[in-house]
């Protein structure tokens, strides 16, 4: 079709013959739509594997909105109360339950397919946000939030919280009593916000706590607004995708003014297009083969009752998780006769507000330390940033611990512990952990990139050993061809920031000096320990050192920047 | 049904958990002397209704039922069942709560932990019956369940299903897959408890579960919460139940399972072909 | 394609990347980039015959998906789901198996052929600095500020532009003051501090509602409580509202082995030995239910508060604060539980006002 389009173009002055020849000349007279066929279909995109998360996280949505769309046929958001009729499933019948549940319970049992469009739209939402969480980690670890997506970043992140909106006003939907549950928990959380908890949660139930207004109003919310701005910030984050063009993977031949890769058509339109239908299979099979949310497990919403393994879906996990390991002993304070209960604000506000406040901040604090202004285009590997690389890792550290907490009844009972001694480490865990987390990965960066010197100075072990005439035995080593020694050498290690000196010239103290200080001490936290990349200079050195050309000396010039804390291992 | 038990569904015990956890504690006298009266008096006046149908048991079964009991049982619970030493009387307890304990393995007592574990039982099925004769014979207590009591096609799953969650799946989750209690004692996984034991649990309250007598949960309501167990195993309505566990297997199976496809998937797509 | 406006592949390898201005390297001290890698053929470019082969292997795939849509529609029309579990589940994986190798199909066909039979000739493009031009920049400030001129917003008349931003921001207010005027209800939000029991209430069985005598409950029991009402009020959102605040867990204790209750001095709120106390967690309300009978621990399985109800409910472990508040209750007449008052506190999670 593009390049049907593109030809109409090119022989503007004849009169199209074929007829979607006619229809695109049609179309152009019109729109001036060949400008932008133009520009787009031969519009070149790196190919990696790591590029397709976030086309996972695009495509599931589509899949969410498609079955979400069927099930709305069939959803009734209202909590007037009924008795169900039903047959089946047969520990539901005669009960009373909201029409929302009975619909629910309507779609899954009696509606052909309705089940699996439950089962796939649910099974959707979880890979949606895994998607999402993953594609965030690849653009982390590799530094593609740098200028100039320092803003792409920001409406990434504000996506990644509209899908956990979307995801908890959904699954509240179906007014059960696991998800009863995790209303009533919100609803306390939000009670515990000072001064307009209160009234906040009469603004959310209309009410009081559950009253008949919440699910009409979460759907409205899950079905409207937020799609609605999920759709809009998806539009903008493509649009800045193209505007920008995609980041590529450091290689031969690719800088930060160029792109290489394959043309948008046909290459990644079909590509794209087939990943689409293998994301809509698989999604299609789980619904089909594997349950989820079988919501008469739980049964209608019941202010009572409640069931053990009593979680949200895992992307709320982690604050289960946090509400789980506060103590909560000593922590609600009294304030001139005001309540404020610590044990919940803190776990519930505070910590999630911290995590994603680094996740917001961290791009320009990076930018900052670092003391960069220019354009990134050519991706990092995630060892040649150690610092960025070990706080990720510890970012994460503090999320997976914090899911894990919130799943820590289900640890108890299938590894057979104490549910108190596992809250206990995981106390303790959550502030160590991620400081560990840091420390390691840190090192191990350090000693990947120590590993590219090694390689670029002195080759492959190649596995073959030589003997001299004078009874000494040493192994060959194979140079690296020019691309992998490219790989391992195009990076920047850069040094912390300099200074301007306390007083100037004439000994008058300098305004700013004592912010500039603290921005330095971030600056050597984040680039005092680095390895620098290796410069043909060194090669020449270290080739000369030895007696072969091919062969390894058995001295080596450590030729590291940095303050000296780094020393190579022979 | 008679129990072919399998590690994951064990239970718990009231008598062993005392001397497990409360041997060391300055209250331990106390705590005995009213779990001994606990359940003497307790479970007597929780099952007076439902004594009238007590199973004849001959005086030569009670005969062999002692003599089993001696040999197994009495190194722990004293030579006339009346407790030692941080375990319980079993004065009074009942048929019920000694076929409970017997046919689920739980006892004999093999190891003090947190709880008295399920495994194969010890003794056959007679055997289980004389000594839960013995043991009826000392004092008055709930009788073992007829078939009709306990049989799931004559009960109300749907009642079942609104009494189950009110009463027991805080504990025991939404359809029976177990749950967590505090300092490693758990309430187990009810997929293979036979319906006779199902409601003699309810009866006789094991360990750290609480008692349902007959006036909480009446004889039927307990049928009905049999019932709706049973049909339970008819797995889920959306294909695999992933263990019925809720959210977190889902979590963990979208992980595993959809996430790692659809990578592979990418990595496919994303690889140079040769 | 020759009318493609890039270089092709060929010539791009010769671009080299000269160091980064601004950091402070000689150009002896880099390495030079040694270009696009040369590109490989692949199999299907060289060989005619696995060209073909990868052709017929797309065409099937194809196929495939056709047969998966008909299996789909076939298993609708042939397999309805009969309400058993079953029969939904057969459906359920008909219909689904139907469908995904259908979708499967064409996007393994898709890729395929986007693999092996598409080019694969990685080709370079340049990048052009997202920043404007100095001009257009320039062009951009100047409109602005005409248009700001010719507005007359700049500079003077102070009233007309307090009254049109005074407009702007005041309209909202029109409709936001109805909406969340509304919004809330009544807006009293002093009935957190109040549950329907009250003097004389009975204790009825959640969820059957039958009254609970004394004598019923035995030591070691545990029973779910709601306060006595019609069954009608029953079926009514009024109710699940009450009934969240109200729901009460009722144990009976050997009387020694209680250590203490909330009651105050010279009061007596349980019942010898039967103590009944909110079932909504002081932490953040999930029905705290979980009650082993040995260690008289009342376990909260949303976030493991632990409360002892041999000692007035005191928090034992967990991120709960505050006790669980006790229901005072006694026995009327006829022998049954009923309430002396309500809560003598709040229940549930806390709040700004808790206090007040």
């Amino acid at each position: 079709m593009s390049t049907a389009t593109h030809d109409t173009k090119r022989e503007a002055p004849a009169e199209p013959t074929t007829p979607v020849g006619k229809a695109a000349d049609y179309l152009d007279q019109r729109t001036t739509i060949g400008v932008l066929v133009k520009e787009f279909a031969r519009k070149v995109f790196p190919d990696h594997w790591s590029f397709m998360l976030g086309e996972i996280a695009l495509f599931s949505f589509v899949v969410l909105i498609a079955s979400g769309f069927f099930l709305t046929m069939f959803f009734e958001p209202s909590m007037a109360l009924t008795t169900y009729e039903g047959e089946h499933p047969a520990n539901m019948h005669g009960q009373l339950m909201s029409v929302a549940f009975s619909s629910t319970l309507e779609m899954s049992f009696e509606v052909r397919g309705g089940l699996l469009m439950r089962q796939i739209h649910h099974w959707s939402a979880l890979i949606f946000m895994a998607s999402i969480v993953v594609h965030m980690m690849r653009v982390f670890f590799t530094g593609a939030f740098r200028k100039p997506r320092e803003i792409n970043w920001i409406v990434g992140i504000l996506l990644m919280i509209l899908g956990l909106g979307a995801g908890f006003t959904g699954y509240s939907l179906p007014d059960d009593v696991l998800s009863g549950n995790g209303l009533r928990i919100t609803d306390g959380v939000v009670k515990s916000i000072p001064l307009i908890g209160s009234p906040l949660s009469y603004f959310i139930f209309g009410g009081e706590f559950p009253g008949h207004h919440i699910v009409p109003r979460l759907f409205t919310l899950h079905i409207f607004v937020i799609p609605g701005l999920l759709l809009a910030l998806i539009a903008l984050h493509l649009f800045l995708m193209v505007l920008q063009k995609h980041t590529q993977y450091p290689g031969g031949g690719r800088t930060d003014k160029n792109v290489v890769g394959y043309p948008a058509a046909p290459v990644y339109v079909a590509k794209m297009t087939g990943n689409f239908f293998i994301i809509a299979g698989v999604l299609t099979l789980m619904g089909a083969t594997m349950s989820i949310n079988n919501v008469w497990n739980y049964g209608p919403f019941d202010p009572s009752p409640v069931s053990a393994g009593a979680q949200p879906d895992w992307y709320m996990l982690f604050l289960e998780g946090s509400l789980r390991l506060m103590p909560g002993q000593g922590t609600e304070w009294v304030i001139f006769g005001y309540t404020l209960p610590l044990n919940v604000l803190v776990p519930a506000v505070v910590i999630p507000g911290i995590l994603f406040t680094f996740l917001i901040v961290y791009p320009f604090l990076e930018a900052r330390v670092t003391g960069d202004k220019r354009e990134h285009h050519v991706l990092d590997r995630p060892r040649n940033k150690p610092a960025r690389t070990g706080l990720g890792v510890g970012f994460l550290a503090a999320f997976i611990i914090l899911a894990l907490a919130g799943s820590n009844d289900l640890i108890a009972t299938h590894f057979g512990l104490s549910i108190n001694s596992i809250t206990w480490v995981f106390r303790i865990l959550f502030f160590v952990g991620p400081v560990f987390a840091y420390y390691i990965t840190k090192r191990i960066c350090l000693g990947l990139q120590r590993k590219d010197r090694e390689l670029v100075l002195h080759g492959h072990e190649s596995g073959r050993i030589v003997r001299f005439a004078n009874g000494e035995y040493i192994e060959v080593h194979t140079p690296l061809d020019e691309q992998e020694r490219w790989l391992r050498v195009n990076y920047e290690a850069p040094a912390p920031l300099e200074i301007a000196p306390k007083t100037d010239a004439r000994g008058v103290k300098r305004k700013g000096y004592a912010s500039d200080k603290r921005w330095q001490g971030l600056s050597r936290f984040f680039y005092e320990d680095r390895v620098a990349p290796v410069s043909p200079a060194e090669v020449e050195a270290a080739h000369s050192h030895g007696e072969h050309d091919q062969l390894d000396g058995s001295e080596r010039q450590a030729v590291e920047a940095g303050a000296g804390s780094t020393s190579r291992e022979h | 049904m008679t129990q072919k038990l399998k590690h994951s569904q064990r239970d718990e015990d009231i008598f062993v958990k005392a001397l497990a956890a409360r041997r060391h504690h300055r209250l331990a006298p106390v705590v005995l002397l009213l779990l001994a009266l606990l359940t003497t008096g307790g479970i007597y006046a929780a099952l007076a209704p439902s004594t009238a149908k007590a199973e004849t048991v001959s005086t030569a079964d009670i005969e062999t039922g002692k003599k089993l009991f001696q040999a197994n049982c009495a190194t722990c619970h004293g030579p006339d069942a009346e407790g030692t030493d941080g375990v319980p009387s079993l004065v009074g307890v009942g048929a019920a709560a000694v076929d409970f304990q017997v046919s689920t393995g739980r006892m004999p007592m093999q190891m003090t932990g947190p709880q008295a574990q399920a495994k194969p039982a010890q003794f056959n099925e007679e055997q289980t019956a004389a000594l839960a004769g013995y043991v009826a014979s000392l004092g008055a207590g709930p009788a073992i369940p007829t078939d009709e009591q306990v049989d799931p096609a004559l009960g109300d799953a749907s009642n079942g299903m609104a009494l189950f969650r009110t009463n027991c799946a805080m504990c025991h989750n939404a359809v029976g897959a177990g749950g967590a209690l505090s300092e490693g004692k758990f309430a187990p996984a009810l997929w293979e408890t036979s319906p006779r034991n199902i409601y003699q649990a309810m009866l006789t309250g094991p360990q750290s579960m609480p008692v349902f007598n007959d006036a909480n949960i009446t004889p039927d309501e307990k049928r009905d919460i049999v019932s709706f167990l049973v049909e339970q195993r008819e797995g889920s309505a959306g294909g695999n139940a992933l263990g019925a566990l809720g959210p977190v297997s889902e979590g963990l199976w979208a992980f595993a399972i959809g996430l790692g496809l659809l990578i592979g998937a990418a990595v496919w797509i994303g690889a140079k072909s040769s | 394609m020759s009318e493609n406006q890039n270089p092709p592949a060929d010539t791009s390898r010769e671009v080299t990347v000269a160091p980064e201005a601004g950091t402070v390297v000689g150009p002896a001290e880099r390495f030079t980039d040694p270009g696009v890698p040369e590109h490989k053929h692949r199999l299907t470019d060289t060989d005619p015959r696995a060209a073909k082969r990868a052709e017929r292997t797309v065409t099937f795939l194809f196929v495939l998906s056709v047969l998966g849509t008909i299996g789909s529609i076939v298993a609708y029309i042939m397999v309805p789901p009969d309400g058993t579990t079953s029969g939904v589940r057969l459906s359920t994986l008909l219909l689904g198996l139907g469908l995904a190798v259908s979708l499967l199909g064409i996007g393994v066909a898709g890729i395929h052929w986007a693999k092996s039979l598409m080019g694969d000739r990685e080709m370079v493009q340049e990048r052009h600095p997202l920043a404007s031009s100095d001009e257009t920049r320039a062009d951009a400030v100047r409109d602005l500020n005409d248009g700001l001129q010719d507005s007359g917003v700049v500079g003077r008349r102070g009233v007309l532009k307090g009254a049109f931003f005074g407009a702007l921001a005041l309209f909202p207010l029109a409709i936001a003051v109805p909406l969340i005027g509304s919004v809330g209800g009544d807006w009293n939000i002093s009935k957190f501090k109040h549950t329907m029991w009250k003097n004389g209430t009975r204790l009825a069985i959640d969820p059957s509602g039958r009254p609970i005598k004394a004598s019923d409950v035995t030591v070691g029991s545990v029973f779910h409580v709601i306060p006595e009402t019609t069954e009608e009020f029953r079926e009514t959102h009024e109710w699940i509202t009450e009934k969240s605040k109200a729901v009460v867990l009722m144990v009976r204790l050997n009387p020694e082995d209680l250590r203490t209750d909330q009651s105050p001095e010279g009061e007596t709120w349980s019942h010898e030995g039967i103590v009944a106390y909110s079932k909504i967690c002081t932490h953040v309300g999930c029905p705290v239910a979980l009650y082993e009978q040995q260690t008289h621990h009342l376990l909260c399985p949303c976030h493991q508060s632990t409360f002892d109800i041999a000692d007035s409910a005191k928090v034992v472990f967990g991120p709960a604060n505050r006790r669980l508040p006790q229901l005072p209750i006694t026995v009327d007449d006829e022998g049954y539980l009923v309430a002396q008052d309500d809560f003598a506190e709040p229940i549930g999670p806390s709040f700004w006002e808790r206090l007040k």
